[in-house]
């Protein structure tokens, strides 16, 4: 992607939010470090795994595409989102490209909040608004074929101003 | 004037690519450069009604203009699973 086609930075994460596409494996307890801060007293994680079964079909591994430094814009926008929407202190997001064996983390979210439920709603926030939102596509490679599923035609998303 | 267009997913499988350069004249649109898609790769024309666009980084309507030098990406359906 040549330099010079990137927009201005809207919505520029906070600096210390770790947002990033990656290929290799993701560490959860780094990425939930990443998200806590000295005044946070709950930090909420979630972590998507690769599931062994779906529509009645044997999953044998799943291959991750996306559209990286869009993908990246899209979840820092998530962040911002989350920051102005909750009071967060710290927040990591991480999402795997490549093949996903079984078991594998695809993605993790960490929010940082002083409180329980501040940080367990906005982190499930951003769970939903990610898998409808960020340039990301999963194929499902199962017993018998193998199919790009189709979720969420997207819209735009626009963070709280 | 030239468009890069990139693809995903089923998309880039089909094209056996991740990056087409088109032709469309000047003050294009995004839907009319996704159109000129369909037409310079025909096995992708039935998919690409489904595709929204992203244009330099940010999701646009099909009416919005493309520059010459823009990135347009073709976004599939994204693959949410259930909730």
């Amino acid at each position: 992607m040549s330099e010079d086609a990137k927009p201005q930075a809207r919505n520029a994460k906070p600096r210390d939010d770790l947002i990033r596409m990656t290929a290799e494996r993701l560490d959860v307890a780094a990425i939930s470090e990443a998200a806590r801060t000295d005044d946070a007293g709950a930090v909420a994680v979630f972590v998507g795994v690769v599931r062994n079964e779906n529509l009645s079909r044997r999953v044998l591994y799943l291959e991750y595409d996306a559209y990286p430094p869009m993908a990246e814009r899209k979840m820092a926008e998530i962040a911002a989102a989350v920051r102005g929407r909750w009071p967060v202190t710290g927040v990591a997001m991480a999402h795997r490209t490549g093949r996903l064996e079984i078991g594998e983390a695809s993605v993790v979210i960490a929010v940082a909040s002083p409180h329980r439920a501040d940080a367990i709603d906005a982190c499930h926030w951003a769970i939903d608004t990610l898998k409808t939102t960020v340039p990301i596509w999963k194929k499902e490679v199962f017993e018998g074929g193998e199919e790009w599923l189709e979720g969420t035609a997207v819209e735009g998303v626009t963070s709280d101003e | 004037m030239q468009v890069r267009v990139l693809l995903f997913a089923q998309l880039r499988e089909m094209a056996g690519a991740r990056e087409l350069c088109v032709e469309v004249g000047a003050g294009a649109t995004a839907g009319e450069v996704r159109a000129a898609v369909g037409r310079e790769r025909p096995a992708l024309a039935g998919l690409l009604a489904n595709c929204g666009l992203a244009l330099n980084e940010a999701y646009v309507a099909e009416e919005t203009p493309v520059r010459a030098g823009d990135v347009l990406a073709l976004i599939p359906p994204v693959s949410g699973g259930e909730r």
